[in-house]
Parts: C-alpha cells; structure tokens; sequence
C-alpha cells in the first residue's frame, strides 16, 4: 500500500514552470529523500504536496493512501494525515507558541508533556516564530509535527540552522515522527525530507533517495550512495551520467 | 474672572489640530440629572449588559472602588478599601484645598475648545487618589456612562498616586443601548509620584454617531511606572485623542498600549506621545489598528530630551476591508547624544502564507483568519471582568467574517 503517489505533476508558480512531471511512489512506513541543488524544485514538491495555493498543479494528480487530494485545501491535507515542517516557516505575531501546538493537537496530544520530554518549555510562551533561531524554528516546527501527529511527515531541510547542540534532539523527534524505533512492518507513517548535508540520513533509515534538477526527479537509489556520489563527484556529474 | 476662565473663553472657538471639527452647540446640556443609586437599581436588565460590554460590572465587590458617572450626575461613588480616595472631582476640590491648584497643570486649559469647554461648562468627573505606600490589588472601577441622546459630557479627571503606591483603575466608557449621538470631552491629569504604579486601563464602547475628544497627560517622577491600555472595540463617530506622557524623574517608565477596530464610518485618529526628560528613563508605545471599513490615523511620538534613555514605538495595522485605511505616523526626535528609540511600523492585510501556515496545521481558512486576529489584537491585561474577555473574543470573530 502506498502512503504516497505522484503521477506525472506539472505545476506552475505565478506562471513559471517549477515541477515538470513528477513521479513518486511512497509505501507505508517508508522514507525518502530528496537531494538536489538549490532552485531544483525540491520545496516546490513539498509545498504542492501540502497544498498551498501558489503551487498550481496544472497537470497531473497526487494520491494520499489512494484518495486523490490534488485540488484539497491544506487543512483537508492536513486532518487526512499529512504534515509538514517548513523551511522558513511565517512568523506570527501575538499568537502563542502553546496556543498552535493545541491547535494542531486538536486535543488529542498532551502538549506539556511532549514539550517537557523534548525541552521545549521555555518556548511555549513566546510568539510563533517571532526572535527564534534558526535551531529553535527547526524545533518548533517539528513539535508541531509532534502534536499534530501525522501519516505523511514532509520535511523540509530539518537540520539547516541547527547548531550542534540541538541536532540530536532534532534527530530524536524525526525519529519518533516516523517511528524509526518500531520494526518496519509496524510502522504506519512514511516520511519524504529534504535535506542538503545528509545529516539526516544518521539518525534514519531511509528506503530511498531521489536527485532532483529543474524540476524533474533525475534518478532514484539508495540515499546513502546517492549523498556519497553528490560528495565525490558533485550534482553536475549526476547530470552528465543522466544525459 | 480667574485668569485659567479667561483663556477658556478665549479659546472657546479654538479648532483642535487634529481630528474634524465639531460644533459644541450641536449637543445638548439639558437632561441628564439622575438620582444617586446606591445599589445600581435604575439600571435596567438591557443597560446592565450593556455596560459589562464596556467592562463594567456593577458591582461594588471585588473592586477597590467604583464611580459611575451618568451624563452629568454621579450616581454611583464608592472607595471600598483603605488607602484609595475616591469622589467625584467637585467633592474633592471641596475635600483638598490644594487641589485646585493641580488643575490644568498637565493638559493646557487653552489647548482648543474642547478643554475651554470642559472648564466652562463643568461636567464633574473623577477624583482617584492612591494614599503613600498603598498597594491596591484590586482594580478601581470608573465609568462614564453618556444616558441621553445628543448629550454633551465634558467632564475632568485627576489621579494621583501618591509615593511608592499602586492602582489599577478600568474606565468604561459607553452609552445608553437606545442612545445614537453625542459628544464626550474628557480631560484626564494624572500624577505618578516617586516609585507609584499605575495601570490604566481605559474601554471605549460608543455608539455609531458619537464623537470623542479626549485630552490625557500624564506626569511621572522618579522611578514610577504608568501602563496604559487603550481598547476600542466598537463603532463610534469620530475620536480624536493624542495622550501626553512627560517621564519627569530618573527611572520612570512609560507603557502605552492600544487596541483599536475601525468600523465603517468611523473616523479615529489616536496617538501615544512620551517625553523622555530624565536619564535612565524608558518607554514603550504600541499601537495595533485593525479596520473593517472605518478610517484610523495611529501616532505616536518619542521625545528623547537627555542622554541614557531608551524607547520604542510600534504600529501596527490590518486591513480586513477593502475601503479601510489605517495611516500610521511614528515619530521619533531625539534631541541629546545617546538617546536610545526605535520604531517599527507595517501596515496591511493579513498574509496568504500565514493563513495557509496555519491550515497546514488542519485549521480551516476561517479558523486561521481569526487565529491570526486574535494574536494581532492580543490583549494581556490582568483584572479584566469575564464579559470583557468575552466581548474581546466577539469582536475578533467578527472582525474575520466576510474576508
């Protein structure tokens, strides 16, 4: 069973062609990654995937557990079980960190508590977003994850800003979120990530990894060669070896 | 003729800098004599909840002490606790010789013709004074309550927080559920003395065709501190009003915080203005604006008059409507080497990302529209009665439908 499936997604942003037809299969309890240079499309996948409305799909269509979400609204997305840490995520003035995360919860985490287990109490009362750094946005962003808990978890460059102190704890939560400690065939979450250092793939397994280039996904292998061979050799080998 | 008499009938056809002029002689005096009430029973059920819509509950209990002033006539006075005197500024005058002698020392008696009139056609108001070293948990409740249609309310206010003190007080300033018009001219000096605390928490709930014109200073010495909150929630004519603070002695702080929805037709041009005279001084000016269809003009101006003061002034305002306009002017002159004061102003309609943020967080659009709102309009103030909360959160939702 699929978590995710992308068939043949065109989209556009204020006219400009930013994805030129993607295909991705998700299974159940999977996680994949994206690699790709800057510009390549990577976060204009996970923002379309997501549903936010400058991302217009022009052709193509994206199945959530087999139901067709192309034309959802995000929040449709998101009570369906996808969600997302943003990158550079908006700030929001005079609304309260706690005050989301409830939101997100809908009452069904207990926010102390989680909040407590990933020492994020400190931060509870401050405004969204407003005077983070760049480590302190990566982990509000993912205990909002926490509590909204859901079955497609997209992440978008989860370690960039976070300073060495605080990646282990971001490792940590991305390890519950895709409940890495469980044996595969119990896992009922899947996870696409974003990242550039592959710093990632040290705290998860990832099934699979994908090399992104103006906007079409290049090619697909194991994650850890893929990074090994973006290392050595560098993204435009990557393009001559497609070519 | 007193010599403050003589410049309030030269200035009595003075046109106010700002704001639209208005006619004094378009409202009337007459009217308006309620019988004292010492227990709120002429209030009917309609004007109760009125009232607490503006914040005030009706109540002596729990409160440190209530006035309530019904177009001319004070009908409600009442200190329940040691250390506060409350009366109505004619019995105070009566009550302290010296008093007298602190009027019109804050707001010039010749500003323009609202202060003339206040001073020529005498409308009471409040005379609220926190004794030396007393420490008031509870707040004092003030109301000034516009009963009669087309009635003018010019009425004088003088505070006084004596050394060390502390006093929270919470006006309510409303009008009659039937009643449409009128004018209210309110002339407020306040005096925080050395290491005094005063919060200053001022509700303003009009109705569509009443004009507001009030003239607030404010002086601090030494080490003392004045929070204002201004919240103004609901439709009114015009308002016009810029609030002086002078922060006189080392130490002093100043904190001005506004809240304001714009309604269609309304016209509000409001400011915050603090002077910084002494070193070590600190003030903060924050104004948030949001308009539905009305007109608001945010001010504020930060005087840095000595080195080693800091301040800060941030406006802030949300178009929710297409023919809103929100004009914020911020203003800061420093006037000495080393002055600390920043300023930040931004003014728009609520962004597409936060809103589609928030509904990546399974919000739907409306939820998200209001959520961000509330937080813009977020209103910490402790001690505010439950109906007031309530009437706060109404206006939030209100204000997000029809985006």
């Amino acid at each position: 069973m699929n978590m995710l499936e992308i068939d043949d997604l065109w989209v556009h942003i204020d006219g400009r062609e930013v994805l030129r037809g993607i295909n991705l299969k998700i299974p159940v309890g999977e996680t994949h990654i994206l690699f790709g240079k800057n510009g390549s499309g990577k976060t204009s996948l996970l923002m379309t995937i997501m549903g936010f409305s400058r991302y217009r799909v022009v052709k193509g269509r994206i199945l959530l557990h087999g139901e067709d979400i192309t034309h959802l609204p995000p929040f449709e997305r998101a009570r369906r079980g996808v969600g997302m840490a943003f990158q550079r995520p908006p700030t929001i003035r005079g609304l309260k960190t706690l005050d989301l995360l409830r939101a997100c919860a809908g009452g069904g985490q207990e926010i102390l508590a989680l909040a407590q287990r990933y020492d994020f109490l400190p931060f509870l009362d401050r405004e969204v977003n407003y005077g983070f750094s760049g480590g302190e946005l990566k982990r509000s962003e993912l205990m909002q994850l926490l509590a909204q808990d859901p079955a497609l978890v997209l992440l978008d460059e989860p370690e960039s800003g976070v300073d060495l102190e605080n990646l282990q704890v971001v490792g940590d939560i991305i390890t519950q979120l895709l409940q890495k400690g469980r044996r595969r065939s119990h896992r009922d979450k899947s996870g696409l990530i974003i990242t550039h250092t592959g710093f990632i793939l040290n705290y998860v397994h990832a099934d699979v990894g994908y090399i992104m280039l103006e906007g079409r996904v290049l090619c697909a292998g194991n994650p850890r060669e893929l990074l090994e061979d973006i290392k050595k050799f560098g993204y435009e080998e990557c393009i001559r070896c497609r070519r | 003729m007193s010599e403050v008499k003589a410049k309030a009938q030269e200035s009595l056809t003075k046109r106010a800098p700002l704001g639209p002029d208005l006619n004094l002689e378009d409202f009337v005096r007459e009217g308006g004599e309620w019988s004292y009430d010492p227990d709120y029973s002429q209030f009917t059920p309609e004007e109760r909840g009125h009232l607490l819509r503006a914040g005030i509950e009706l109540t002596d209990a729990e409160h440190a002490g209530t006035f309530l002033q019904a177009d001319a006539a004070v009908v409600h006075c009442q200190a329940n606790r040691p250390g506060v005197e409350l009366m109505p500024l004619t019995r105070a005058l009566e009550h302290h010789h010296w008093l007298k002698d602190l009027l019109w020392t804050l707001v010039p008696v010749d500003a323009d013709k609202y202060t003339a009139y206040a001073e020529l056609s005498p409308g009471n108001g409040y005379f609220i004074r926190a004794l030396p070293g007393v420490k008031l948990t509870e707040p004092v409740e003030a109301c000034l309550y516009l009963r009669t249609d087309r009635f003018a309310q010019p009425v004088h206010n003088v505070v006084i927080v004596e050394p060390g003190a502390r006093l929270h007080i919470i006006t309510g300033c409303t009008t009659h559920p039937r009643v449409r018009s009128g004018l209210h001219v309110g002339v407020s000096e306040f005096f925080v003395r050395e290491g005094g605390h005063l919060t200053f928490t001022m509700v303003h709930n009009w109705a569509e065709e009443v004009h507001v014109r009030p003239r607030t200073a404010v002086r601090v010495e030494a080490g003392g501190t004045y929070v204002s909150h201004y919240i103004m929630l609901r439709p009114v004519k015009t308002v016009q009003t810029y609030p002086t603070v002078t922060l006189a002695g080392p130490e002093a702080v100043a904190s001005l915080n506004s809240v304001i929805i714009a309604h269609p037709g309304s016209e509000i041009d409001i400011g915050g203005r603090v002077l910084l005279t002494a070193p070590g001084t600190r003030a903060e000016v924050i104004a948030r604006t949001l308009t539905t269809g009305g007109v608001c003009i945010s001010r504020g101006h930060l005087v840095g008059e000595v080195p080693e003061v800091k301040a800060h002034l941030e406006c802030r305002g949300l178009i929710l409507a297409p023919r809103g306009v929100i004009y914020a002017i911020p203003e800061l002159e420093g006037r000495a080497a080393g002055v600390d004061m920043s300023h930040e102003a931004a003014v728009g309609r609520i962004a597409q990302e936060e809103v589609e943020y928030l509904m990546a967080r399974g919000l739907d659009e409306d939820q998200a529209v209001s959520t961000i709102v509330r937080g813009f309009l977020s209103v910490q103030i402790e001690g505010l009665p439950p109906a007031l909360v309530a009437e706060l959160e109404q206006a939030v939702q209100e204000s997000g439908k029809g985006l």
